[in-house]
């Protein structure tokens, strides 16, 4: 008998949790416990991209998504689930469309998936997993210290980093925060009667 | 073939992004509370994710240059635009509560003819 292959193991483990808690996003119609499943689900992802060497997006995703993303859509569901918004009712034609077409989506994509011989299970690498923080730091600013070795000129061509992105995903993130803070201001005083009897 | 001794490749990633890309979608489509419309969104966001990692990592498809940092690279960037998108939606989705007091999205209909 072969022996365990550990990273199939764990990688089976948060692969069931990552899609059996998509689904139950899915068939749940009570908003709050869909927020909750959520974030089980996207958690378990991370453990997906550590599972794969990416430790640093792995970290990200629990951080930015996790732990800020999901606060901001759990606010949103504090903020408004009152009486009939908890809990929304599907009508069965919708829920007959909706899974059929999924259905032949998914079949598709898993066709897609299964069927080029290069991306099938290869032989393991053996050896100590390299950090890769420094490199992705390094790429956003500019310098791809991971294809300085590169002999092919054609691949070391794209050799350019992510500033520029970088750069524009910033002044991109102060946008959004500005733009939403005006859309979420508060009304005009002078019209809202229910303050007039706080003075 | 056993899943418990076989090394995993990028196809069972694949698969992975494929379930989740797919429950997002039909959680869009099927949907009627505006937040549970924005979960969907982060769910196909989250499952293209997984196969840009999967196609980066250098430990599934040794001795292959991929696409090697740039996946990663490019999940980050997912990743930050989903949280502002995330931010400006749920702005517009309590501008919506505030003015027509519902988030069912099936009442946003002032626009039809």
């Amino acid at each position: 008998m072969e022996p365990i292959n550990w990273h199939s193991v764990f990688f089976l483990v948060f692969a069931l949790l990552a899609c059996g808690f998509a689904v139950a996003v899915l068939l749940t119609s009570n908003i709050v416990r869909m927020a909750f499943y959520l974030v089980l689900s996207l958690a378990a992802t991370s453990g997906l991209f550590f599972l794969a060497g990416a430790d640093f997006v792995g970290a990200m995703q629990v951080m930015i998504y996790v732990g800020g993303t999901l606060v901001l859509l759990i606010f949103g569901v504090m903020l408004t689930a009152q009486g009939p918004f908890i809990s929304m009712k599907t009508s069965a034609g919708e829920w007959t469309l909706g899974i059929m077409v999924g259905g032949l989506l998914l079949a598709v994509l898993l066709q897609a998936a299964t069927s080029i011989d290069a991306w099938q299970p290869q032989a393991v690498i053996e050896g100590d997993a390299r950090p890769t923080a420094t490199r992705l730091g390094m790429g956003l600013l500019g310098a791809r210290v991971d294809k300085l070795d590169e002999v092919d000129p054609v691949q070391r061509g794209g050799m350019s980093g992510y500033l520029l992105p970088f750069e524009i995903v910033s002044v991109h993130l102060l946008v959004v925060l500005v733009g939403s803070a005006y859309l979420a201001r508060p009304k005009k005083r002078a019209q809202n009667s229910s303050w007039e009897g706080l003075k | 073939m056993n899943l418990l001794t076989d090394p995993v490749g990028i196809t069972h990633y694949l698969i992975v992004g494929a379930i989740l890309f797919v429950t997002g979608a039909v959680c869009m489509a099927t949907k009627r509370n505006a937040l549970g419309v924005l979960m969907g969104i982060e769910l196909v966001l989250n499952g293209a994710n997984v196969n840009f990692v999967a196609f980066g990592s250098e430990y599934l498809r040794p001795g292959v240059l991929g696409i090697g940092l740039d996946g990663q690279l490019i999940a980050l960037f997912v990743i930050i635009l989903a949280a502002a998108e995330a931010a400006v939606a749920l702005a517009i989705v309590l501008n919506f509560y505030n003015n027509h007091s519902t988030v069912d999205v099936d009442r946003a209909d002032e626009l039809k003819g």
